[in-house]
């Protein structure tokens, strides 16, 4: 006899070691099987989606992942090559062949005239794999160093919230405080307005979508809370 | 066997000094998430027990040469304040801290994705900052705590209870009184999906069949403290959840 | 340890495999420890010693005696001190420097075997009470690593204890003077600790180095001459089922008894 039951309704609160099925599922995001039982391994909202259980981590860290676009700080320049934290539990790293046109001749002060420790910049991922550190890239359009503009930081997990579904969420936000809002993967917002007012007005959505993230209706609720604010 | 005072730790009625009964745990309060620079953190009282935990990480292990290839390194350090015990303790670790960091290491290492997270290092911190028997055990159940807070992916949550014998009695959470004068303590870590039983100490002198009751009344009480571990992390996060839908 | 000497993936597999169908690469039964040669009084200088091999792994255990103050809390007793060297000679994994952790471990887990037992009356070391007792220094030195330097550095400490004498003596005005002639160390008790690896879900007893790098976990059940478990402590990684552990303790009993008769034969 099959057994197929699964032990939370969709949404719940489940935690490490919570049993959320047993039978022919598969193991989603932030699940593990163990013969025919789906545990979690983390806390946060299981959800179902046919066969597939998975887990919406409530807390968790950035793990970078190829075509990503991030938000890092420059820690450390070499001779050839930038070291830049993106937030994860890996250093990713920026080679100066990826940035310089020409053939790259090392010249010791060339590197730090372009970045210096301490600049932020915007970047993709281009490769990463269990063996070797994240790698970025500068070359497309919107990437670059940051030089104004406000960065807030939010946890991972709540970031395709952020964005809304096909960019609903964020575009709303830009249309109505007229800001250009740059999303990270890893967690890390620009927000760049004509004010500083605007700019402020934008961050306070973006949190509210933070704590607020698993509620429906919040797309609307956060556009009222935009016109609001920009009223007082 | 040396006895400091004359009256007996365990009445006739089974009832011990603080009320208890045999198979009763000390009051527990955890709370998760106390800690604002730490990664993940917990705290436990557990009786006069007052102990913190901090996990840093996953996080690039330097130097290089000590990380492992196809895994996160997990660190531990178990550590008691000067102020924690009746005589100051020095700073310094005793061998005792040195022992206790390994297996309390080991007691966790079976709980975490450890393998999802090659050349890093996963740093627990554990800080008794006052002690009353069974710190090791407790410093387990609140470090895991941590663990999970830290959004570390785990197998299970890993919940430690000690069992020993005072006075004839078999009995479970042993304070510093009971352990010092009883005939043996034996603190144990589990992990309920596994039925895994992750560290095991025992000292003193027990006959099998003892050993074989006080391992069974360890894991109860394991049992019994992984509900208040889960209760405590539905705690911190189930406020989030109750807004409305 | 904790950075293991380099075992082929293939010889672990090995291993491995041949311990589910219930056999060792060494040919031995799941429930056989390696063939063990002790011998005691090895070292003059010392008050007690013994010499162990274990397979090929070697530890020497010396016992030295001297004077010193009582704990506090038992004044009227002798203090027992066990330390535990592995020093680099004996493996290429071990590092010359302070007691790390695995070797601070092993001196702690063969002191508890010692001093739960009650294995040496140290109520009989007394010289001025509250001022000056005998200090039992036990000192385990691992010659050579080739797995389970528990039981070996257990039974050479026993036999070592077992082979100490002390001279006599008389105490004068709270002076100890020496008299002709040797009386054994009070020894009352033999505790003997049986080390058991998980491999893919089986235990064995008295694994030997490879057998230890692929294991999962450790547990070390010391009983005394009463059969009475006396300590016990878990070591690894991984972990064991309750009933695994019940079903160690059982084996440990009869294990204990065959390991004690070669220790007190010596």
């Amino acid at each position: 006899m099959i057994n197929l039951s699964t032990y939370y309704e969709k949404r719940q609160l489940v935690l490490p070691g919570d049993l959320l099925a047993e039978g022919d599922y598969i193991a989603g995001d932030n699940t593990y099987k163990e013969g025919d039982k789906i545990y979690a391994t983390r806390i946060g909202l299981v959800d179902y989606e046919n066969r597939k259980i998975y887990v919406v981590a409530l807390k968790s860290f950035y793990i970078p992942s190829v075509g990503d676009t991030v938000i890092g700080k420059v820690v450390e320049v070499s001779l050839s090559s930038w070291t830049v934290d993106i937030n994860a539990p890996y250093l990713a790293t920026l080679r100066a062949s990826d940035v310089l046109d020409r053939p790259f001749k090392p010249r010791k002060d060339e590197l730090p005239s372009i970045f210096d420790v301490n600049d932020l910049i915007i970047a993709k991922i281009v490769s990463y794999d269990r063996t070797c550190d994240p790698l970025l890239t500068v070359r497309e359009p919107g990437l670059g160093k940051i030089s104004r503009g406000q960065i807030i930081e939010i946890t991972p997990t709540k970031i395709p919230r952020v964005i809304g579904r096909k960019g609903s969420m964020v575009n709303m936000i830009k249309d109505e405080t007229g800001c250009q809002i740059s999303i990270g993967q890893n967690g890390l917002i620009l927000v760049n307005g004509k004010t500083p007012e605007d700019e402020r007005i934008a961050i306070m959505a973006i949190r509210k979508i933070e704590e607020e993230a698993h509620t429906s209706g919040l797309t609307d609720r956060i556009r009222e809370m935009i016109r609001r604010k920009k009223e007082e | 066997m040396s006895k400091k005072s004359s009256e007996k730790l365990i009445s006739k009625n089974d009832v011990r000094v603080d009320g208890r009964k045999l198979n009763e745990l000390r009051p527990v309060k955890l709370e998760v998430g106390v800690l604002a620079n730490a990664d993940g953190s917990a705290y436990i009282e557990q009786g006069k027990n007052k102990i913190l935990a901090a996990v840093y990480g996953p996080k690039e292990l330097h130097p290089k040469h000590l990380a492992l290839p196809d895994r996160a390194l997990l660190h531990c350090r178990y550590h008691m304040a000067p102020f924690s015990v009746q005589e100051r303790k020095s700073p310094a670790p005793s061998r005792r801290e040195i022992e206790l960091s390994k297996v309390i290491r080991e007691a966790l290492e079976p709980s975490i994705f450890a393998e999802y997270y090659p050349r890093t290092s996963i740093d627990v911190f554990i800080e008794v900052l006052q002690a009353d028997g069974g710190t090791r055990c407790a410093g387990i159940t609140v470090a895991s705590l941590a663990l999970a807070d830290a959004g570390i992916p785990m197998r299970d949550l890993v919940s430690a209870c000690a069992a020993g014998k005072v006075e004839d009695h078999l009995l479970l959470d042993l304070t510093d009184t009971e352990d010092k004068e009883g005939e043996a303590d034996m603190p144990l870590a589990f992990m309920p999906n596994f039925n895994a039983i992750t560290l095991l100490q025992m000292d003193g002198k027990l006959t099998s069949d003892e050993f074989e009751q006080a391992v069974n009344m360890a894991v109860e009480g394991c049992k019994q403290v992984y509900a208040l571990q889960k209760e405590a992390l539905k705690a911190k996060y189930v406020v989030k959840e109750a807004v409305e839908e | 340890m904790n950075i293991p000497a380099m075992v082929v993936r293939v010889r672990q597999k090995r291993i491995a495999e041949l311990i589910s169908h219930g056999k060792r690469l060494d040919e031995r039964g799941l429930n056989e420890y390696r063939n063990i040669q002790l011998e005691v009084g090895v070292i003059e200088r010392a008050e007690g010693s013994a010499r162990i091999r274990l397979g090929k792994t070697e530890v020497m255990v010396g016992v030295k005696i001297e004077t010193g103050e009582p704990f506090p809390d038992v004044p009227n007793e002798g203090v027992l001190t066990v330390n535990a060297e592995l020093v680099p000679l004996a493996s290429p994994t071990f590092e010359p420097g302070p007691p790390d952790e695995n070797s601070i471990e092993l001196a702690r887990i063969v002191d508890r075997g010692i001093r739960e037992s009650k294995a040496i009356a140290t109520e009989k070391l007394c010289v001025t009470p509250q001022k000056k007792v005998f200090v039992v220094f036990v000192d385990v030195y691992v010659l050579n690593h080739d797995g389970n330097l528990i039981d070996a550095s257990a039974m050479a400490a026993l036999a070592a204890l077992l082979n100490t004498k002390m001279f006599n003596y008389e105490v004068k005005n709270d002076e100890i003077q020496v008299k002709p002639g040797y009386t054994q160390l009070p020894v009352v008790n033999h505790p003997i600790a049986v080390t058991f690896a998980k491999i893919n879900d089986k235990i064995v007893v008295d694994p030997w180095l490879e057998e230890e790098q692929v294991m999962d976990a450790r547990i070390t059940i010391t009983m005394d001459k009463d059969g009475k478990v006396c300590a016990v402590q878990k070591g690894g990684y991984g972990y064991f089922s309750k009933e695994q552990i019940l079903e160690a303790a059982k084996i440990a009993k009869e294990k204990s008894e065959e390991l004690r008769k070669i220790v007190m034969k010596s």
